[in-house]
């Protein structure tokens, strides 16, 4: 069995689908593993499994370096501040509010029209912006 | 400024979710005309930078449990040489659709916790 969900975690980490809604999920459902616990296993599995991912992407020309290193400050930031304020509120309500995030993003991504012109892309800017 | 913004949701969200913010990542790079594969495999080395930041503060909390991480990892990294080749041959807009897929799986489970 871990043979089966490493296999697949390791797949969708690659691909940036979330590997970690695979381990912590089987963690924590078929496993007595705690919520925390099972999000630091997923830590420790991520670091080595997105190098291997990054070198093959980096080979492949898909990493965009610039983008990347303009929202790493802001990103370092938010993680803090994140952290900081998952400690003094309750997170599930905005978990809650982030699943309807979720469902909204899924459903435009799903059911999005096979086409990538400009005009879809300046709506979903403003859409992102909004929120 | 804009830029700093988006990494500053994709790291709140991260921080916030522990995980999470890769699924708000991806979306994010795309809505700044960077291609569906582009902002996967981008996004995969925004949230591995974000996360060595996680780990550590984990690491001072004395929460990671290192030998159960290892009876995964040897798997995963064969998954990851699958999935990266996978990524580049996939066509874009298959990727959003399952994407799309896994977000709402994503939020299912979030509104069922």
């Amino acid at each position: 069995m871990n043979v089966i969900i490493g296999l697949l975690s390791g797949i969708a980490a690659s691909m940036g689908f979330g590997g970690g809604f695979v381990l912590i999920i089987y963690l924590t459902v078929f496993t007595d593993t705690n919520q925390i616990a099972a999000q630091g296993v997923n830590l420790l599995f991520f670091l080595p499994v997105a190098l291997v991912s990054l070198i093959i992407h980096q080979k492949n020309r898909l990493i965009n370096w610039k983008t990347l290193l303009r929202l790493l400050p802001g990103g370092i930031l938010g993680i803090l501040l994140g952290a900081f304020i998952a400690a003094h509120i309750d997170v599930g309500f905005l978990q809650k509010l982030f699943g309807g995030l979720l469902i909204f993003v899924g459903c435009r991504e799903l059911f999005h029209k096979n086409t990538d012109s400009g005009g879809e892309k300046k709506e979903r800017k403003t859409d992102t912006a909004r929120q | 400024m804009k830029k700093f913004f988006m990494g500053a949701l994709c790291g709140l969200l991260n921080g916030l979710f522990g995980s999470g913010g890769g699924v708000a990542a991806v979306p994010l790079l795309e809505s700044s005309n960077l291609e569906p594969k582009k902002s996967h495999a981008t996004s995969v080395a925004l949230i591995f930078l974000l996360s060595i930041a996680t780990t550590l503060s984990y690491l001072l909390g004395d929460k990671l449990d290192f030998g159960l991480s290892w009876q995964y990892i040897p798997y995963g990294i064969i998954g990851a040489v699958i999935g990266a080749v996978l990524l580049k041959k996939i066509p874009n807009s298959l990727l959003r659709r399952i994407f799309g897929g896994v977000m709402l799986f994503a939020a299912f489970r979030i509104m069922m916790k």
